[in-house]
């Protein structure tokens, strides 16, 4: 949690575009920064979420966990409609996005600026290949949040250097390892400054050796108050970062709460199976 | 140089292809020229068409798609000569009718905007169905990576679906240039005086057939290999950041 006691100021926060309320890092505590509620998604007659109700406040770092098949990563990406939900309620920073009877987005300008204050770290990077590594950071600044190019040069450096890129702005995503093109995918998100940011498995396509460089970032992250849903597998690092603890099982919340309660003493039969046969 | 046409015994040769009167060189190469024209103007105009007919057939309603589809397969069908005819009498007798309709009279139609309309129409089909590919072959993530970023479509396509397309697309493209520029002979059954019908003049006219018609074919020749040099770099810039497949070490 950021306090008034630290001293230092983050870098990534000061190197952010002035055209932006400061936000996340400095962010007030206590506000919903998510919400949703009663979140349906069906997939023709497969109903993967039932109802599922949320909410993270402003420097929460909430864990998402579950079995394949329970949703978790659907639910987070009915959170930046990249899945448009059947039904629900979703409020982001206070804004609710109108959507149709069916669930589908009413204002396209909404669900385009709201995005841009959700950044999504995603399980296969899905960098941009045909950029270099300062390319993929500045694009989004420079041409959706319109930030003059010097600047988003200037603050992707900064971004770059933070995740331990600095000597690889030129380089190319397929020539680096997995473990670098995920943390440049984290300066890719860092770099819009985000409110929060949504990490869907984000080591689940690296070898085991390069798991610990990305944690240690998103730790980092965490440890400067970002607000954060990350869905994982990690259970270890889920139970040290997060605030709270949710999961999923086949489209509901089991069971949910602080990280010590849900490992340490789960109450849920599926919810204690499901963490043996992980650990 | 007299000397060496001289001992090659093509003095005569020298003579006809010349630049200036009574040389034919200079129709040869204004033929060219319109060829050229023609071609840039016909592939330019296939790519606009290509870009929403790949992006109709893959995204579009199904009306859209079955009219894209009628389209692609006439016209890929259809062999060029027999549609050159078709478009060209057609669209100008349509055009005059509607011109007279509106009260105007007889509307004399460019050979070259003509030329351009009828190849673009055919490169379109082509394009359509090599953009289309190309577009399934981006990887989907990096699409989806721009939407979740709060990218518009259209910022989108510039950005990074065109961009990512161009690896794919490159060398069926460059297939499709050379393919306008040697259609445009097509067209001199219409009487345009593109390079074909040039060369034809001249040799009927000399009686040289042997050597304005090969001359033509070195005029093609070299048009080939000036393309082959330009898409040589569009693809090296087109697969920037892509690991090259020689790097396996075989």
């Amino acid at each position: 949690m950021p306090t008034a006691a630290s001293a230092d100021p983050d870098p990534a926060a000061t190197a952010t575009p002035g055209t932006r309320p400061p936000s996340a890092a400095q962010g007030q505590s206590g506000q919903d920064a998510v919400r949703i509620e009663g979140l349906h998604k069906s997939f023709g007659t497969l109903e993967v979420l039932k109802g599922v109700s949320l909410t993270a406040k402003q420097g929460d770092v909430v864990a998402i966990i579950g079995g394949s098949g329970s949703g978790k990563s659907t639910m987070l990406r009915c959170i930046n409609f990249l899945e448009t939900p059947s039904a629900g309620k979703i409020v982001i920073d206070g804004e609710e996005i109108e959507m149709r009877a069916d669930g589908s987005p009413a204002n396209r300008r909404q669900i385009e600026r709201i995005r841009t204050r959700l950044a999504m770290v995603f399980q296969s990077f899905n960098l941009w290949t045909h950029r270099t590594l300062l390319e993929n950071v500045i694009e989004v600044p420079i041409h959706v949040l319109k930030v003059p190019r010097a600047e988003a040069i200037a603050q992707a450096r900064t971004l770059l250097q933070r995740v331990g890129l600095a000597n690889k702005e030129d380089s190319f995503p397929a020539f680096l390892s997995g473990g670098q093109q995920q943390r440049a995918a984290i300066a890719r998100a860092l770099a819009v400054d985000p409110s929060v940011m949504l990490f869907d498995e984000p080591t689940s396509a690296l070898d085991p050796e390069l798991v610990g460089e990305v944690l240690t970032v998103i730790r980092d992250l965490a440890a400067e108050g970002r607000t954060m849903l990350l869905v994982t597998h990690e259970m270890r690092f889920a139970r040290e970062v997060a605030d709270h603890v949710v999961y999923l099982y086949q489209g509901q919340i089991e069971e949910q709460g602080p990280p010590a309660e849900v490992f340490g003493n789960p109450k849920s039969d599926r919810l204690r199976q499901f963490l043996q046969s992980v650990s | 140089m007299e000397l060496i046409l001289e001992t090659l015994g093509l003095t005569e040769t020298a003579a006809l292809l010349s630049l200036s009167s009574p040389g034919w060189g200079a129709n040869l190469l204004r033929g060219l020229a319109n060829s050229l024209q023609i071609a840039l103007g016909a592939f330019g105009m296939g790519l606009v068409i290509g870009l929403f007919g790949a992006y109709g057939k893959l995204y579009g309603g199904p009306i859209l798609r079955d009219l894209l589809a009628i389209y692609t397969t006439v016209i890929r069908a259809v062999p060029e000569l027999v549609l050159i005819l078709i478009l060209y009498y057609v669209g100008t007798d349509l055009i005059n009718k509607l011109a007279q309709f509106m009260g105007y009279g007889r509307v004399e139609i460019s050979g070259v905007v003509a030329g351009i309309w009828v190849l673009g129409i055919v490169q379109g089909a082509y394009a359509t169905e090599i953009l289309r590919g190309a577009i399934q072959a981006v990887p989907p993530g990096q699409i989806e990576a721009a939407r979740a970023y709060g990218m518009p479509a259209l910022l989108t396509l510039r950005r990074v679906t065109i961009p990512a397309l161009m690896a794919f697309a490159t060398p069926g493209l460059a297939n499709l240039w050379l393919i306008a520029t040697k259609d445009t002979a097509l067209l001199a059954v219409v009487g345009f005086n593109e390079l074909t019908l040039e060369t034809k003049q001249a040799a009927s006219s000399t009686r040289s057939y042997f050597t304005f018609f090969l001359a033509a074919g070195g005029l093609y020749l070299m048009v080939t290999l000036c393309s082959g040099v330009v898409f040589a770099r569009i693809e090296k810039w087109a697969r920037r950041g892509q690991p090259s497949l020689r790097q396996g070490g075989l």
